[in-house]
Parts: structure tokens; C-alpha cells; sequence
């Protein structure tokens, strides 16, 4: 199996003047390409800390990071940009859309930085809300769409530059349990299809929909099983 | 050009901030326009004026006389003489002068039947009309053949004629009393707009020889107007006279001269001076206001980022460098402006426009200061855009999704 991410010894600690506080001591894991991955934990875990390290939004403070077969812990500003670009589908809480666009335009926007040509774009766009189940809502402006369909607009939008990873933050937790019931559907397929799915949550019920689930607890991994059966990591 | 159709979508949401924004850049661009424009209006109104007085134009004067160590006003003095003009006319060192004009003036009373005027008569020969551009409006100038025999006829500028005559009355033929002795008007000059102390259409023209002779009992001259072949000679010509002059006046050092040589070309070049300064104070002035728009421009921008936080954070979070950031809030303050400076060009025109229908001045707009306006506006756009995109292209990712 081709590990995907490899995280080796990461740790981050914030340092607030003379105060330091450990967000993440010394976590080390592998996920490989077709997983998907919850990694799930209480509030001040450090799983968003982690999810930010994995989404490359932040960088470790000591370890290794290592996506996609690229070291990822010492990169400028700039080249941190273009492996989220690249390498990494985003899939928020807020669903973070750009307000007043459409969805098409919406889906599009990664592309545009990668400088994909318009026509491309388009029928790329349009491919993966199809993917989404919303071929008749392209038109749409965010604002005009219900939290289930934004959320679907942002799997779209994730998956545009078809990256090596779809990290998903809360990605029900500002959605009704219905419609939080179809989103998990969409990973599952997408999972099923190849992709590999990386989700940050604290509910077990959204968990389960993982094939492998990750506990943090106090800036450390403390558990790292499958969905139903998980098993404590010996120390 | 997306990137263009894209700032342009986002700068519409908010219509009204938009609109305010660009209206300090509208007012700033518009005023400096229309103030340069009228600067140069009234450069241009004074330079035909001058020009309209003759062009390549030189006037010898005599210089004050010494009389028991008191210098008398330039011009007063009785050194120049019929044969001075003669010789500038004749003589072969003198190679740049096309035409003399010798003239002899003097303020006095000149009366009709019913009304009477203090005015300037001149003493000419016909050349003084081909120097000076006088044109006649109604009848002929002073002949030669007039110059000879002394005669009493006499031109009149149209405010002599007004100051004298009743509106529809013709004076041609008729007659004034100059000094006592009457005249016969043969001809009336058309205006020259002049105003002030050297009033262009205030005077009566009569043969040189009758001024001398009959009017004022002198035989020196009050002044010789020369007119240069061309326009690059007018140093050259100054010299030549200047050195015959001194020779025949014996004379061996130019700093006792007892005349002096007036360029027109001088005064024309003293007037642009001082107009030009004053088209740059009243561009300052408007310049002000251009930088108070722009300083409008940048607090928008900065409220706009401001509010925007979340938008640069997603953008940054899905790939967008901050070469990407920087150029969209660029153009979007850019486009303010140059929206702003076109515009601002209109009314600026429109306003210098209606100033000069106003003043009765030229109507100037020069293609520089439109080009000037264009690349000042699109600069104060980076300029005053600069900051609050950096601002936008260094948040942090992170920070910036989490704003509320």
C-alpha cells in the first residue's frame, strides 16, 4: 500500500510569551491512498491543530510531514499554497463558498490557481457537481442553496483538482441530520471510487461512516482502530 | 481580463461605497483638468495678445537723459533721430532687420464739436501697420505720400472713435481738432482687445512728419520698431542695431548706451513664466484634492479587506499565492480609480468648458494633461492600493477562516 501521508513525531506548540502550550506532542502515523480516515477527538484535543498540519494551512513545530511522497514541514508561504492547491480538497464546517457566486464559479475557483484555461474549468466544474448530484443547481448562487447542497458545492470544489487527499473539517456540523446523512453518503462513494478521505470530527456517529478511526486526546494519539472494533495503541 | 470582469462583479455588490469612493478621485482628476485648462487658456489669451502686437518684433528706445545727475524714465530722451532709422534700414551691417518703423508719440487733448478725449497720437509711416498688424476696419492707413506732404489726416483706434462719436455715426471724413488744428479722419483700425495702460485701440494714428513737425515741434523719435526676418535671429538683430547705433551715436561702451533694444520676444518669455506658474499653483491646488481621493480609496480598500477576511483566508486555504491576493484587491482599486479618472476627465473638460464660455477665453485642453490624468489616477490606484493588499496577501490562512 502507497502511504499517502506520513506524519512522523509532529508536534506544534504555541507559544503565548513566556507560556507554551502543546497543541500536538509527538504523533506519528500513516494513512494510505483509498482510506477513510476520521480522526476524532473532544474540543482542545488538538485535532484541528492537526487538520491544519495536514492541510498544510500550518506548519509543524518539530517532525516530519511528509504528502503525497512531499515533505511538507519547511515550506514558505507561497509553496504551502500551491500543495493545498495541488494536493489537498478542502471541505469546511462553514462551507466557506464565496458569497454571490454561483456554483459553477465556486468549484472553479482552485482551478483558476492552478491557471487551468477557462474551457476546462467549466466542464471539470460541471463533472463533479454532476458527481455531487447537482446538475440543476449550477446556476445557483450559494445564498439560494440549502446547507446540505452548499456542503455538496464544497465536496465539488474539493475534489476540482482531484488532490490526493479530501480533507473534510466538521464537515455535518452545520447541517441537519438528514441532509448530514447524504453528505456522509458522497464520501462513502467517493471513498469507494479511490479517493482517500481524511475527516476531523467529534461525533462518533459521523465517525463510523470511517473505515479507520484515529482518537487524539491531549495533543496525543490514544487510540487507531477501524470504525467498530477500535484497539488502544500499546505504548 | 477575468480578473478584470471578476473585481468589477465584486466592486458592484456594494454600489454606493463604490460610488463615493470614486467621486474623491471623479472631483480630484475633474478639477485638476479644468484648472490646468484654464491656466493655459489664460497663458494662451496673454500670448496672442502680445503676439497680436507684432511678431519678431524689437523696439529701440532712447534711454533717460542725465540732467545735473537725475536719470529721466526710459523713453524720454531725444536721441533718436529720423537718420538712426534710415540707417538701420540702409545700412549693409545690418542683414536681419526686414523693416523699420519710426515712430514719435505723445499724449494730448483731441476733440469734436461736442466731445472731447486725452489720448495717445502717434507720428507713423505705413510701415508701422505691416510691423505692428494694425487692421483697418473701416478706410486706409497713414500713405507714404501723406508721411510727405505733411498732411493733417488721422487714423482713429476704436475707443477714440467711441470716446467721440455717437454709435452709427461714420466719422470717416469727418473731422478732430488735435492740439488746436483740425484733421481729417481717413480711417478706423478694428480692435485689438487691449486694456490697461497700453491701451492698443486708444490711439490716434497721424503722419510722422505732421506729429514733428506741426503737432509737437520735434525732430528726434520717441521710438523704432524693427521687425526681425525671422524669429531665431532676434539676438543677431539686437546686436546689429545695438553696435550701428553706438557707432553712430560715438559711443565706445555699450553700458553708456543712450538707448535701449526691447525684445518682444523677452516680455513674451516673462509672461509664459509667470503664467506658467500660475497654471502649477492652481494644479497644486487641485492635486490636493486628487491626494485626499486617493487617501478615500485607501480607507475603502482597507474596510474592504477588513471585511473580507474570510473570503482572502478561503482563497489562500484553496492555493491563491499572495501574488494572486495582491494583483485582485490591486485591480479592484485600480479599476475605483480609473473609473474614477475617466470620469473625472469628463467633468473636467465639461467644467473648463463652461468656464471659458463663461470668461470668453480659448477653450484649451491639452492631450498632456488628459494622458497625465489617465497614468495619475491608475497610480494613486497601486499607490494608495498597495498597503491594504498586502494587508490581505499577509493573513494567515488560519486566522483569517476563523474571523467572525
Amino acid at each position: 500500500m502507497y502511504a499517502i501521508i506520513q506524519a512522523t513525531h509532529l508536534s506544534k506548540v504555541y507559544r503565548t510569551g513566556a507560556v507554551e502550550t502543546v497543541a500536538l506532542a509527538d504523533v506519528s502515523f500513516e494513512i494510505n491512498k483509498g482510506e477513510f480516515v476520521a480522526i476524532m477527538g473532544p474540543s482542545g484535543s488538538g485535532k484541528s491543530t492537526l487538520m491544519h498540519i495536514l492541510g498544510a494551512l500550518d506548519t509543524p513545530t518539530n517532525g516530519e510531514y511528509v504528502l503525497d511522497g512531499q515533505s511538507v514541514s519547511k515550506l514558505n508561504d507561497d509553496e504551502l499554497a500551491e500543495i493545498r492547491n495541488k494536493k489537498i480538497g478542502f471541505v469546511f464546517q462553514s462551507f466557506n463558498l464565496l458569497p454571490r457566486r454561483t456554483a459553477l464559479q465556486n468549484v472553479m475557483l482552485p482551478m483558476t490557481y492552478a491557471d487551468i484555461p477557462k474551457e476546462g474549468r467549466l466542464e471539470k466544474a460541471k463533472k463533479y457537481l454532476k458527481m455531487v448530484g447537482l446538475e440543476d443547481r449550477m446556476e445557483h448562487t450559494s445564498n439560494q442553496l440549502s446547507g446540505g447542497q452548499q456542503q455538496r458545492v464544497a465536496i465539488a470544489r474539493g475534489l476540482a483538482m482531484n488532490p490526493a487527499i479530501l480533507l473534510a473539517d466538521e464537515p455535518t456540523g452545520n447541517i441537519a441530520s438528514v441532509q448530514a446523512e447524504e453528505i456522509m453518503a458522497i464520501f462513502q462513494n467517493l471513498n469507494e471510487e479511490g479517493h482517500t478521505i481524511v475527516m476531523i470530527t467529534h461525533e462518533l456517529d459521523i465517525a463510523k461512516h470511517a473505515k479507520r478511526i484515529i482518537h487524539i486526546k491531549d495533543g496525543k494519539v490514544v487510540g487507531d482502530g477501524n470504525g467498530h472494533k477500535r484497539r488502544k495503541v500499546k505504548k | 481580463m477575468e480578473i478584470i470582469s471578476e473585481a468589477v462583479q465584486t466592486l458592484t455588490i456594494n454600489k454606493l461605497r463604490t460610488g463615493l469612493a470614486t467621486l474623491g478621485i471623479v472631483i480630484g482628476i475633474g478639477s485638476v483638468i479644468a484648472l490646468v485648462s484654464l491656466g493655459q487658456a489664460s497663458q494662451q489669451a496673454v500670448q496672442s495678445q502680445i503676439q497680436s502686437l507684432g511678431s519678431n518684433l524689437l523696439t529701440v528706445q532712447p534711454a533717460g537723459q542725465n540732467q545735473g545727475g537725475v536719470r529721466g524714465a526710459a523713453g524720454g530722451g531725444t536721441t533718436l533721430t529720423m537718420e538712426d532709422a534710415e540707417a538701420i534700414k540702409n545700412s549693409p551691417q545690418i542683414t536681419t532687420i526686414n523693416k523699420v518703423s519710426p515712430e514719435y508719440s505723445s499724449r494730448t487733448q483731441v476733440t469734436t464739436g461736442r466731445a472731447n478725449t486725452n489720448t495717445q497720437i502717434m507720428g507713423v509711416t505705413p510701415t508701422y501697420a505691416d510691423i505692428r498688424k494694425v487692421t483697418m476696419a473701416q478706410g486706409n492707413f497713414i500713405s507714404e505720400q501723406q508721411v510727405n506732404s505733411i498732411a493733417k489726416v488721422a487714423v482713429l483706434g476704436p475707443t477714440v472713435v467711441t470716446n467721440l462719436f455717437d454709435e452709427g455715426v461714420s466719422p470717416i471724413g469727418q473731422t478732430v481738432r488735435i492740439s488746436g488744428q483740425t484733421f481729417i479722419i481717413i480711417g478706423i483700425t478694428t480692435s485689438k482687445g487691449g486694456t490697461g495702460f497700453q491701451n492698443q485701440d486708444d490711439v490716434v494714428w497721424v503722419p510722422l512728419t505732421t506729429a514733428q513737425k506741426q503737432l509737437f515741434g520735434a525732430d528726434h523719435l520717441t521710438s523704432i520698431a524693427l521687425e526681425a526676418k525671422s524669429g531665431d535671429v532676434m539676438v543677431d538683430a539686437q546686436n546689429e542695431v545695438g553696435y550701428l547705433l553706438l557707432a553712430r551715436h560715438k559711443l565706445n561702451d555699450p553700458a553708456q548706451a543712450n538707448f535701449s533694444i526691447f525684445n518682444q520676444q523677452d516680455i513674451l518669455n516673462t509672461v509664459n513664466q509667470v503664467t506658467g506658474t500660475f497654471t502649477t499653483l492652481l494644479a497644486g491646488v487641485a492635486a490636493i484634492s486628487l491626494l485626499v481621493g486617493g487617501i478615500g480609496i485607501m480607507n475603502i480598500m482597507l474596510v474592504t479587506v477588513t471585511e473580507r477576511t474570510r473570503e482572502i483566508g478561503l482563497r489562500k486555504a484553496l492555493g491563491a499565492k499572495k501574488k494572486v491576493i495582491i494583483t485582485q484587491f490591486l485591480i479592484e482599486s485600480i479599476i475605483l480609480t480609473f473609473a474614477g479618472g475617466i470620469i473625472g476627465i469628463g467633468v473636467g473638460i465639461f467644467a473648463s468648458f463652461l468656464i471659458t464660455n463663461f470668461t470668453n477665453s480659448p477653450f484649451v485642453i491639452s492631450p498632456n494633461s488628459i494622458l497625465l490624468a489617465f497614468l495619475v489616477s491608475a497610480g494613486i490606484g497601486i499607490l494608495f492600493g498597495w498597503y491594504p493588499a498586502q494587508k490581505a496577501a499577509n493573513l494567515q490562512p488560519i486566522e483569517a477562516l476563523r474571523y467572525e
